[in-house]
């Protein structure tokens, strides 16, 4: 038992500090959420020489070999710098279900294409019923001349504009229940019959409804095997939750530091804010949510990591921090005032995207009935 | 970054386990559920702890001269943990946690040899004399006074909230022996035994009706030089180092554990409105949500022993990890009567009362968890200041 992070995380984690510090300041973030792609592909370029983008691949796919945890403490360092890029989209959502399923063919055609910054993609998961379970999944794909024919309407698609190919979680057949029947299609974002509509979000970040009208794609476009792709794609839920769980670590971590900050120096009735209790006990209360954040999601990733089974831990730490993230962030704006509340100020960046990790991948209610079922109940 | 345990670990917990199955009374916290206070449990515990005196695991922690076992470091953690979860009937945890240490370094080697054999093997009881009734959180105005007379000290005052204070052998406490000097700085530390005449011990009743602490009067009560404990007027510092030995976070979180089993079972077994309490949605998200706390508070308290194992200070995580999980047995509490329903009113080790009463119970003495071993209050401001750099 250590919770400590070794040499090589402490290395990944002040050198990602480092780099975004200087990389990827708040002014930038603004020109991003103004910007119409939505983020810098020029700085993406040098994320993914960094090696970062191929941080967990294995070396025989162009990648750096770290682990998951790695991963979470770049995704932390990320979430502070609120980075906008497309990593979370083509590294968790498209790359992992192909490093899990795909044959030895599709990974070498795409792991080092992601790992060298080369193609993006994306997972197409949700739908207009906004589930992330297994009954979610209802665009059709029909077997025809060898191939597939796709129908029907993705929601809160990520980075779709920018994607090369989706990854498309498609229905092939009804038998057995809906954790049966669900296959993973590759299709090209330029494809005849796909669609794309940008959506406009709280967070800024770029989200989309994908339609398909009869999306022609091969035989090939399968990755892993027909009607079995449920339990991949539950497994990069899981990664891709406890991934979104670092980011708000972060997030909160800084929205906690700049109140803290705000504290010692904003001064009333004579005297900095700080000097009254009703602020220190607002401080003190952020240490449990930041902190318990933190250790409740690394032990997650921990074990992601070593393949050990982890439905109520993942759903445990998505429940946590996802709400002490939304608290840190609301305690914040309450310590801050009116400053605050401005647009030119900071904190509203964060608050926003608070929201997003807080409900993507299923929010604290949902993962708490997950856990109530893990509990025996 | 490793949450697992090693074999040997692994092997050590089952051989606490196996202790622990070995020496507890059948049925204990299942079938047999006691009263803190009553005289069986206070029977059962001194021969428990007696029990862990004899292997040398009362004071495992302390330095090996002076009987400690020299364990790595994370299998106290796992003794302390182990013995959390099973509630064991320890009595006295105050001597080897908080005063045994204090004595090893403050000591002369006359008080050594007198008083931590006695401590280590579970025999000598000790109550804590520090609050009084016109000082409890701001404990440094403390007004009980020692004052020197020939070869003797003359100690006059009143304590309270002197948990186990009518079992007590000996008495630690803090006295002022210089009320001219600044508050902190003439507060001096004295050991005494509870048979010295003019010490008279009255059991205050708690609102659970259980008479768990005390008043203690000193009328002129007279003790030999050594019963200082270290420099005169240093008192005050060597206590609050001392509480600093605080060992593990993890009792909370095994505690309450082991009453959220509880209350699990219960929700399966119960029903209302024709569904089990299992059943009910409000129910199984409140369920959920505290099992969620337990193990924030859990990995919390893992990484506060992470940096103990590294002699590193802790940060503001310790003490906000008390002020959470003591809350959190509020909520527990709450959570496990509101299931309860009209059942919860029924009063502990009554008829009819479900696991045995132990919910109502914990739902009044839970109050204290929140203001006794400083207040939730004082320790957000300790977190603030301290622990972040507040300005006061």
């Amino acid at each position: 038992m250590d919770l400590s992070l070794n040499e090589e995380q402490e290395l990944l984690q002040s050198s990602a500090r480092d780099f975004l510090g200087a990389n990827c300041p708040t002014t930038h973030v603004r020109e991003m959420e103004e910007d119409s792609i939505g983020y810098s592909a020029a700085l993406w370029q040098e994320i993914a020489d960094l090696g970062w983008a191929g941080l967990m691949f294995p070396e025989a796919y162009g990648g750096a070999g770290y682990g998951f945890v790695e991963l979470c403490v770049l995704m932390e360092e990320c979430g502070r710098a609120l980075l906008p890029s497309p990593f979370h989209s083509t590294v968790l959502t498209f790359g992992l279900p192909i490093l899990l399923a795909g044959s030895e063919a599709q990974k070498q055609h795409y792991l080092p294409a992601i790992a060298s910054g080369a193609m993006l993609g994306t997972l197409a998961l949700t739908e207009p019923s906004a589930s992330f379970e297994a009954s979610g999944v209802s665009v059709r794909a029909e077997a025809r001349h060898g191939g597939y024919v796709i129908n029907g309407t993705k929601l809160f698609v990520l980075n779709a504009h920018t994607a090369d190919e989706l990854l498309v979680a498609v229905r092939t057949s009804d038998e057995g229940g809906p954790e049966n029947g669900i296959s993973l299609l590759l299709v090209p974002c330029n494809a005849s019959g796909v669609e794309t509509t940008a959506l406009s979000t709280i967070a800024s970040d770029r989200q989309f409804e994908v339609s398909f009208t009869n999306v022609e794609v091969g035989a090939e476009a399968l990755v892993g095997e027909l009607n079995q792709a449920w339990p991949i794609l539950k497994q990069t839920i899981d990664h891709a939750a406890i991934a979104k769980c670092s980011e708000m670590v972060g997030i909160a971590q800084v929205a906690f530091d700049m109140s803290v900050d705000y504290a010692k120096n904003r001064v009333q009735f004579g005297r900095p804010i700080g000097t009254f209790q009703a602020i220190k006990h607002k401080c003190a209360d952020m240490v449990i949510d930041v902190d318990g954040s933190r250790f409740i999601t690394l032990r997650a990733a921990w074990m992601l990591n070593e393949g050990l089974e982890a439905p109520k831990e993942v759903s445990m730490a998505k429940a946590w921090t996802s709400e002490a993230c939304r608290r840190v962030c609301a305690q914040a704006h309450q310590i801050h005032g009116g400053i605050g509340f401005t647009k030119e100020y900071d904190l509203q960046l964060y608050f926003r995207r608070a929201k997003n990790g807080e409900v993507f991948y299923g929010d604290a209610d949902l993962h708490r009935e997950v856990v109530a079922q893990e509990m025996g109940l | 970054m490793d949450f697992s345990w090693s074999a040997e670990e692994e092997t050590f917990r089952e051989e606490i386990r196996d202790f622990l199955k070995a020496e507890l009374p059948a049925g204990w916290n299942d079938s047999l559920v006691l009263d803190k206070e009553d005289d069986e449990y206070i029977k059962i515990a001194k021969e428990f702890t007696r029990k862990l005196g004899a292997k040398g695991w009362f004071t495992a922690h302390w330095p090996e001269a002076y009987g400690g076992l020299s364990w790595p470091f994370w299998q106290h953690f796992i003794m302390n943990e182990e013995m959390s979860t099973a509630d064991a009937p320890i009595i006295g945890g105050n001597g080897p946690k908080f005063l045994g240490p204090t004595i090893i370094h403050y000591g002369s080697d006359e008080q050594k040899k007198q008083f931590l054999p006695g401590i280590a093997k579970g025999e000598d009881l000790w109550v804590q004399g520090y609050s009084e009734p016109n000082s409890g959180s701001d404990l440094a105005s403390l007004q009980t006074r020692a004052e020197e007379d020939g070869d003797d000290w003359v100690i006059n005052g009143q304590k309270i909230w002197s948990s186990y204070g009518h079992y007590a052998d000996w008495c630690f406490m803090l006295a002022r022996t210089d009320p001219e000097a600044p508050k902190h700085r003439g507060i001096s530390y004295f050991l005494l035994d509870m048979k010295t005449p003019g010490i008279t011990v009255r059991p205050l009743i708690n609102i659970a009706g259980t008479k768990g602490f005390n008043e203690i009067f000193f009328e002129n009560v007279r003790v030999p030089k050594n019963a200082l404990l270290g420099e005169k007027n240093r008192g005050w510092y060597m206590a609050t180092t001392t509480l600093s030995y605080e060992r593990t976070a993890i009792e909370a979180p095994a505690r309450a554990q082991r009453i959220l089993n509880d209350l699990v079972r219960y929700a399966k077994l119960t029903k209302r409105n024709g569904q089990t309490l299992a059943e009910a949605p409000a129910i199984r998200q409140r369920l959920a949500q505290l099992a969620i706390e337990i193990d924030v508070s859990r990995c919390l308290s893992y990484r506060v022993a992470t940096s103990q194992a590294r002699d590193a200070i802790p940060g503001p995580e310790a003490p906000a990890n008390k002020v959470f999980t003591s809350e959190m047995m509020q909520r527990l509490a709450q959570v496990g009567m509101q299931m309860m329903g009209l059942y919860g009113q029924l009063e502990f080790n009554t008829k009819w009362a479900p696991l045995k009463g132990k919910i109502e119970r914990l739902y009044l003495t839970s109050i204290s968890g929140t203001i006794a071993g400083g207040t939730s209050e004082i320790q957000r401001n300790i977190i603030a200041e301290r622990g972040l750099g507040l300005p006061r």
